[in-house]
């Protein structure tokens, strides 16, 4: 069926905006071809989903010329110019889904339920756990007073222990939660431990909540075992979560496929595309209220969500956490603090503004390295190898012992950094998007980079369990906009000893080579679709990702912006002094182009 | 084509609310279709839970969950009170015997044979839910609670903190532009809505709460004024349930800026009139905004249609000669006329490209403002 399909539409209802995009067979491929968007209308005074939902795909008619519409109904199939093949959408409108999760122990099956929650695309409200420190009483308040979507209990081992995810199952009970959409509905609650315990827990909670049970996220500690719990929080997000939300009920009737929240389908298009193309890949998503980062390592997929870090409704929260100095510190003209502050609350308060002034575009990109960063941190923390996992050792291992909880984020072996949202995709030059990507990540050794062009991902994500094919080949061609490369160099040294230097043969014969100093920064032309030679020899306190003072010869990809060339050291290491500082951030905008003159 | 201006906030000599008031859990409803109603008149109530204690009491009498009946003094359902024995042993030394308290007065919920836990549950609390506002019950919903409707001027503010207040309108500024300095504020003050004018300090906010203000109405604030309000930096713009001793309603923005003419002159024109306030704000989904709501007689309201005389910030779009208000730097807070809206993207020092428009300001110098940056004003 899906080799026949001849026109696609896609839509995403977010929180503020509807975007619908068209996807159409062009030739022998399938290429992203209009895209429409509109105000969502799940809030008063619409009070229905659908009506944004038209809106948007009424602007993708009169662009495209096709008639999509025939009155409030999507024509199918498609036609020479009307009609679609195949309508799906994702959603994040309302909130998204929220959820509690809990566990015995906060390092094991909490840590795996959290896990799945985010996998599912989630905000994490609150982890429970019989060792979180809290006291009976302020565990039960606490579940009674957030109000979540649903709540994931998991907990033991198949055959461990009972009595304490059981105790767990008696908070919930006692707390009698109510869900935070319709006061009426009994809140759902995913049992998914210890197969051993789930009579017990049926008892308890099978008359107060919607009890779901499924498989054990944690089997055996050695094991994690999230897709069936997974599944079963996007079954109860349709049944309970989406069809009390206003209009939803119409809008499942109109899809050719189940409604998937917005980040799970960005994360399932991450994953596809991790693993058609071999890529340990890092993505992140920065909208003005949330950060999501997601992770595709040795096919193990880890995905986050830093529920207040974000550019305009929570852009007041990222100075809150960081603090103004971290902010400060990346802004070549300094601004006083009670004004900083006042710009940052008024942005907050009027999120729909553009900067004006160079200097509050700076302003803006300092904080997003910060915002990024710290949900870059939070990601690492979850993105770990299981704990409580005992390890066979040899007598080789002894020497070198590692724990469970390693984290999965190994810059030296992340091949690709995809970014994505607004202060990204829409920077004014491409070259920043890149460089607050590698301000706030700092990659090591070699990394290519790209962003979303407009913010796709999402449709591509849904349509992927439908029409992969469709789904990838948008996603290669029309989604991902290639920045290029950045090679960055390990270590620390004095400003101005030698970093690496280095050789690039282009594929037209020609070459460049140069060296760079410690505090450097270069950029260097090479096109979208090109690839060259880099030979790169680190002075021997740097490493550049085979040890250090180690040659390297790589295969570089070019990008809009080109190749980085990045000698300013890991940590990236800012001058102390204001003014040494300001004009280093100045030296490095020079060097890169960063803003016009 | 979606509409890249930010609406203004609604100023409006005469319009009707209607404020749907729902209990969090169901209850009873005490009033009826078409009731008048006081801003304090009860309109429902319930009773919220009590909150659930758990004792580990196999733990504290070191016997075994599956024992725990045999041990317990009190039966599921029973009333305690505080510090009465809820479990004993029994032991063959009467003086080894040990008793487990209960650490609350309430109920006993669960007894659990599985984990050995009791869980108590405090008496609930009443919860009584008012009407808000001076009018009358239009719906009643059973159960959860009513609307209620008045015929009035409203005021809407871009931010505030603190919850909903009820007091008589009062002005302590000579103009819009003035600051509510501590000096302003007096003893006499205790129980309105003050309104300032460009600004109100950290010295400002103490008076007002020594005075005994029910709420603050000002253009602006400085944010580490805030900061040091409430004891610390406001991550998220979603606020009402601060307890700062008054309700802070700000009404242009963060900084020193003056409030804008029309909203200072409504306010001004209500003095020693009764009326209804709430500091709540949630930028994000499902926008709210603090307000300021003034019931007119009926004399005021009445003859003409229920929403005649309502304006509102929002209208079909932006024209030539709209008045606006500039909403970012560089000419933040500046009060301007449109004078042309270019349809063709304009590429700004920044490097974007954006919808523009170009405004002319009282001076008559004309300047270039992208679309997403400024707010239309009424007319």
């Amino acid at each position: 069926m899906s080799r026949d399909m001849t026109a696609i539409l896609a839509t995403d209802c977010g929180s503020t905006t509807t975007k619908a995009i068209l996807i159409e067979k062009v030739g022998e491929e399938y290429r992203q071809t209009f895209r429409g968007e509109s105000p969502t209308t799940v809030e008063a005074p619409f009070d229905d989903v659908t009506r944004g939902v038209l809106n948007a795909i009424q602007e993708v008619e009169e662009l495209s010329g096709r008639t999509i519409l025939d009155g409030e109904k999507i024509v199918t199939p498609a036609g020479e110019d009307r009609g679609v093949d195949l309508y799906v959408s994702t959603s994040s409108a309302g909130g998204g889904l929220q959820m509690m999760v809990a566990g015995v122990v906060m390092a094991m099956t909490a840590e795996s339920a959290q896990r799945c929650a985010l996998g599912a695309g989630a905000i994490v409200m609150d982890v429970l756990a019989g060792n979180d420190g809290r006291a009976a009483h302020e565990k039960i308040e606490r579940i009674r007073v957030l109000r979540p979507d649903m709540i994931l209990l998991s907990g033991g081992t198949d055959g461990g222990t009972i009595s304490h995810v059981v105790e767990l199952a008696e908070y919930i009970r006692a707390a009698d939660p109510k869900p935070r959409l319709g006061g009426h509905f009994r809140l759902p609650v995913i049992f998914a431990g210890n197969k051993d315990a789930r009579n017990r827990v049926q008892e308890i909670l099978g008359d107060r909540t919607a009890l779901v049970i499924t498989d054990n996220i944690r089997p055996i500690l050695e094991r994690e075992n999230l897709g069936p719990a997974r599944h079963t929080i996007h079954d109860l997000f349709l049944e309970h979560v989406m069809a009390q939300a206003p209009g939803y009920g119409k809008l499942m009737g109109w899809t050719g496929a189940p409604i998937m929240p917005t980040p799970a389908a960005v994360g399932l298009i991450m994953e596809q595309a991790a693993r058609a193309q071999g890529l340990n890949l890092l993505g992140v998503d920065i909208g003005g209220a949330t950060t999501d980062v997601f992770s595709v390592v040795d096919g193990q997929f880890t995905r986050t969500v830093s529920a207040n870090l974000g550019m305009s409704y929570s852009v007041s929260n990222v100075l809150a956490e960081v603090g103004i100095e971290k902010i400060e510190r990346w802004l070549v003209e300094p601004i006083a603090e009670q004004e900083l502050r006042n710009r940052i609350k008024n942005k907050m308060i009027r999120p729909t503004t553009i900067p004006q002034t160079l200097a509050d575009l700076a302003l803006e990109q300092a904080i997003s390295r910060e915002a990024l960063r710290l949900a870059f941190d939070q990601h690492k923390a979850l993105a770990v190898s299981l704990k409580g996992v005992q390890q066979e050792r040899t007598i080789a291992d002894a020497f070198e012992q590692e724990e469970g909880g390693k984290s999965l984020i190994d810059l030296y072996r992340i091949n690709l950094i995809i970014g994505s949202g607004g202060i990204l995709s829409h920077a004014p030059r491409r070259v920043q998007a890149m460089m607050m990507m590698i301000d706030a990540y700092q990659p090591l050794g070699l990394t290519q980079l790209a962003v979303d062009s407009i913010f796709m991902m999402p449709h591509l994500g849904v349509l992927s369990q439908v029409n992969e094919r469709a789904a990838t080949e948008v996603f290669l061609k029309d989604c991902l906009v290639p920045l290029g490369s950045c090679l960055a160099a390990e270590g620390k040294a004095k400003r101005g000893e030698p970093c690496f230097a280095y050789t690039i043969r282009f594929a037209d014969s020609r070459h460049a080579q140069g060296s760079l100093r410690f505090g450097e920064i270069l950029r260097i032309d090479l096109p979208s679709g090109a690839e060259a030679e880099l030979q790169a020899e680190p002075s021997k306190s740097f490493d550049l990702g085979a040890g250090k003072g180690k040659p390297v010869t790589l295969k570089v990809k070019g990008g809009v912006v080109g190749l980085i060339l990045d000698a300013r050291g890991r940590p990236i290491s800012l001058a102390e002094n204001g003014s040494d500082r300001a004009a280093q951030l100045h030296a490095w905008a020079k060097a890169v182009d960063l803003y016009p003159e | 084509m979606a509409h890249s201006y930010t609406p203004g906030l609604r100023t409006a000599p005469q319009t009707v609310v209607r404020k749907r008031r729902i209990l969090p859990i169901p209850g009873q409803v005490l009033v009826h279709d078409g009731q008048a109603v006081t801003a304090t008149t009860v309109i429902a109530q319930t009773e919220l839970p009590g909150k659930v204690h758990a004792v580990n009491v196999v733990n504290l009498l070191g016997i075994v969950p599956q024992e725990i009946r045999r041990y317990m003094l009190k039966r599921e359902g029973d009333a305690v009170g505080a510090g009465e024995p809820l479990a004993e042993n029994r032991p063959v030394f009467k003086w080894l015997k040990t008793q487990v308290p209960s650490p609350i007065t309430g109920t006993i919920e669960t007894v659990s044979e599985v984990t050995g836990q009791v869980f108590l549950r405090e008496p609930p609390r009443p919860l009584a839910l008012t009407a808000y506002l001076d009018g009358h019950v239009v719906e009643t919903f059973p159960g959860e609670g009513a609307t209620v409707e008045t015929a009035c001027s409203l005021v809407q503010g871009i931010f505030g903190i603190g919850g909903e207040a009820v007091g008589t309108i009062a002005v302590a500024v000579d103009n819009r532009e003035d600051e509510l300095t501590p000096e302003r504020i007096t003893d006499a003050h205790r129980g309105t809505i003050l309104v300032g004018g460009s600004l109100i300090g950290r010295d400002g906010f103490a008076r007002a709460k020594q005075a005994g203000v029910a709420a603050v109405v000002v253009g602006g604030i400085h944010d580490l004024d805030l900061k040091q309000l409430l004891g610390r930096d406001l991550g998220v713009a979603i606020t009402g349930t601060e307890q700062i001793g008054f309700t802070l309603i700000i009404t242009e923005g963060f900084g020193r800026i003056a409030m804008a003419k029309r909203t200072f002159e409504l306010l001004s024109s209500k003095v020693g009139r009764r009326a209804s306030c709430s500091g709540a704000t949630q930028i994000r989904a499902g926008v709210i905004r603090p307000e300021v709501i003034v019931p007119l007689s009926e004399e005021e309201a009445g003859g003409r249609g229920r929403e005649a005389g309502e304006s509102e910030g929002v209208g079909g779009g932006l024209r030539v000669g709209d008045q606006i208000r500039i909403i970012r730097e560089p000419y933040f807070g500046r009060i301007c006329k449109v004078f042309a809206l270019p349809a063709d993207l304009r590429v700004l020092s920044t490097g974007s490209k954006v919808r523009v428009l170009e405004a002319e300001l009282d001076d008559g110098q004309r300047i270039i403002v992208p679309r997403a940056n400024v707010e239309l004003l009424e007319a």
